[in-house]
């Protein structure tokens, strides 16, 4: 059928009006980006918009010299690794109980409900964080990792995908003997790796975006993960503790610039692995936001 | 078939670790709720002698301005996220699944989606700059069209809407890709028997896309009435400053300052306790509502 006159400017403004706003989710990006390459005259008198003017790499050549930034981004990373390690090993054990229907383990209703509750309730901050500081965790690696340790909501795409494998597969392997460990290891876990693609990713970025823990439960700055360092050293500043000799590198590169040029340095690993992100994030998508 | 109790002790085995765990980091601090009810000193331990006091720092916080504020902060704020986030992806799928040219389409999802995956401390630096009355773009972009500029981050009178616009920028582009795998799924048939019966695009929207969303738009809308006091404590925190206090506190900045920053412990701790006992009650609500009706299960 041929579209009427009406239908096409429809689509035209359409067309027009998603792409604004597909540009509009960008733009402020490319804005710090430009800022970050700019010249401080250039920044101050507001001549920048999405294109460098006079385009400068000392943002960059300061960040360089900024141990707490690539301490931090040390930091994220071992976090990570530690983290995520612990993270794709727990959900894995914990998920393949829980797909287990309850007429072949009575215990799972007890155990869901455990792990359920957590979802819905919580004591606070300040519990929490007595908890952390009474097990002596607190400016060690273990209190960032340990206390997230069992994702729930990784547990729950995992346990679904489990549960989407046929169960035939699993009744011929229990006849020929093959235990628990074996089926769990050497059958699930190898036929998992799209939805253990998708664990690891939502791990990984979890661990790399998480900066509050970060915050109260480190107590020098040399070990905050890079996106705390981020929040004290770029939104939350604090401008008693700079030393004289940054206020004077401040003033001279232009603090703008500066923060633009850590702003999206900061954001670089998110944006450089975003098309693998985007694969497998969108995965079990709706069992998301929970907690209260 | 049955494994025998051979069988599920290795169940068991496995489900320990994350046991122990949640334990240590979920259950214990649920225990350390009572410090909502003592007067706290920490020095003497978590679940050292402290002294009891009743509900005396429950009954304090209501009588708090700081604490009134705050509630009623976050449910505006949370209110006006729930309606947007709903809303705007759901038009944006709408609008984008008319799209004809494929590649436009996987486009345009690829660039709205990028920004739930950065942290609000990255956005809330990219926010910071642009929204400067005195040097930021979006100012200078106001004042090229005479309007005096607006300090966006520090007037009462529009921080909470900001939250709402940028949370919504955030999100949108997320809340978009599910609502079109809804439409996606929608009978195809339905279509063309709509069109031989003469109805055009509107109709279409408004009696097939709309109501094959409608069980998906209920769901995602039912869990987050069940978060509502959750005004998201990452965008706020690292948006707000104490001139906008006033207006966009909520409950977890709040417990925040109250107990990490002025060490008052046990006053945090019962408005934490508070939002956390509302919460629950409202989740398994809205949890009990969306298994019951619309067949939504958890585990």
């Amino acid at each position: 059928m041929k579209p009427t006159v009406g239908e096409r400017i429809f689509y035209a403004c359409n067309t027009v009006f998603l792409i604004a706003v597909a540009l509009l989710c960008i733009a402020p990006m490319v804005h710090i980006l430009a800022v970050s390459f700019s010249a401080n005259d250039m920044v101050t008198s507001g001549q920048v918009t999405f294109w460098p003017k006079q385009f400068t790499l000392i943002a960059y050549e300061y960040i360089l010299e900024n141990k707490l930034f690539w301490r931090g981004m040390w930091n994220s990373f071992v976090r990570i690794v530690i983290g995520v390690s612990l993270n794709l090993l727990l959900v894995v054990l914990a998920a393949y109980p829980l797909s287990k229907e309850k007429h072949h383990f009575r215990f799972r209703t007890v155990y869901a409900w455990i792990f359920f509750i957590t979802m819905i309730f919580g004591g606070g901050l300040i519990p929490w964080y007595m908890v952390i500081k009474e097990l002596n965790l607190l400016n060690t690696i273990w209190a960032l990792v340990l206390p997230g340790a069992v994702p729930i909501f990784l547990v729950l795409i995992m346990l679904n995908f489990f549960r989407g494998l046929p169960a035939e597969l699993e009744e011929a392997a229990l006849i020929d003997g093959c235990g628990h460990w074996r089926m769990l290891f050497q059958i699930f876990v190898p036929l998992s790796k799209p939805a253990l693609a998708t664990i690891a990713v939502h791990a990984i970025l979890g661990q790399w975006n998480s900066w509050f823990d970060g915050l109260i439960l480190m107590n020098e700055p040399n070990k905050y993960p890079l996106i705390t360092y981020l929040q004290t050293a770029v939104v939350n500043i604090d401008y008693d503790n700079l030393t004289d000799a940054e206020i004077q590198r401040f003033a001279l590169l232009g603090e703008r610039s500066n923060k633009a040029a850590q702003i999206f340095l900061g954001s670089l690993p998110v944006i450089l692995c975003y098309p693998f992100l985007q694969k497998y994030f969108t995965k079990g998508l709706v069992l998301g936001s929970v907690k209260g | 078939m049955k494994y025998g109790l051979r069988g599920t002790r290795s169940l068991h085995l496995m489900l320990l670790p994350s046991l122990i765990l949640l334990i240590i980091f979920a259950y214990l601090p649920m225990a350390g709720i009572v410090i909502g009810f003592q007067r706290f000193i920490p020095a003497k331990g978590l679940f050292g002698p402290q002294e009891w006091v009743g509900l005396y720092y429950f009954k304090y916080a209501f009588q708090l301005p700081e604490f009134r504020d705050a509630l009623f902060n976050t449910l505006y704020i949370s209110f006006m996220k729930i309606v947007a986030g709903i809303v705007t992806p759901v038009v944006f799928a709408i609008l984008l699944n008319e799209l004809r040219l494929a590649l436009l389409k996987r486009s345009i999802q690829t660039i709205i989606y990028l920004p739930h995956f950065l942290s609000w401390v990255i956005l809330a630096g990219v926010f910071v700059d642009i929204l400067s009355p005195s040097y930021g773009i979006v100012n200078r972009l106001l004042q090229s069209f005479g309007i005096e500029p607006i300090f966006f981050l520090g007037s009462n009178a529009w921080f909470p809407y900001v939250l709402v616009a940028t949370d919504t920028w955030k999100e949108f582009g997320f809340g978009t890709i599910v609502y079109l795998a809804a439409i996606t799924s929608i009978d195809p048939n339905l279509y063309e028997a709509a069109i031989v019966d003469g109805a055009n695009k509107w109709r279409q929207i408004w009696h097939i896309t709309l109501p094959g969303m409608l069980p998906i738009i209920m769901l995602l809308t039912l869990l987050s009435i069940g978060s509502i006091l959750n005004a998201n404590f990452d965008q706020i925190f690292n948006l707000y400053s104490p001139q906008v206090y006033k207006s966009g506190d909520v409950l977890d900045t709040l417990v925040y300052r109250i107990g990490l920053l002025d060490a008052n412990y046990s006053l945090s701790t019962a408005i934490g306790l508070f939002k956390s006992v509302v919460s629950c009650i409202l989740i398994s609500i809205f949890y009990y509502i969306a298994y019951r009706f619309l067949n939504y299960r958890i585990f």
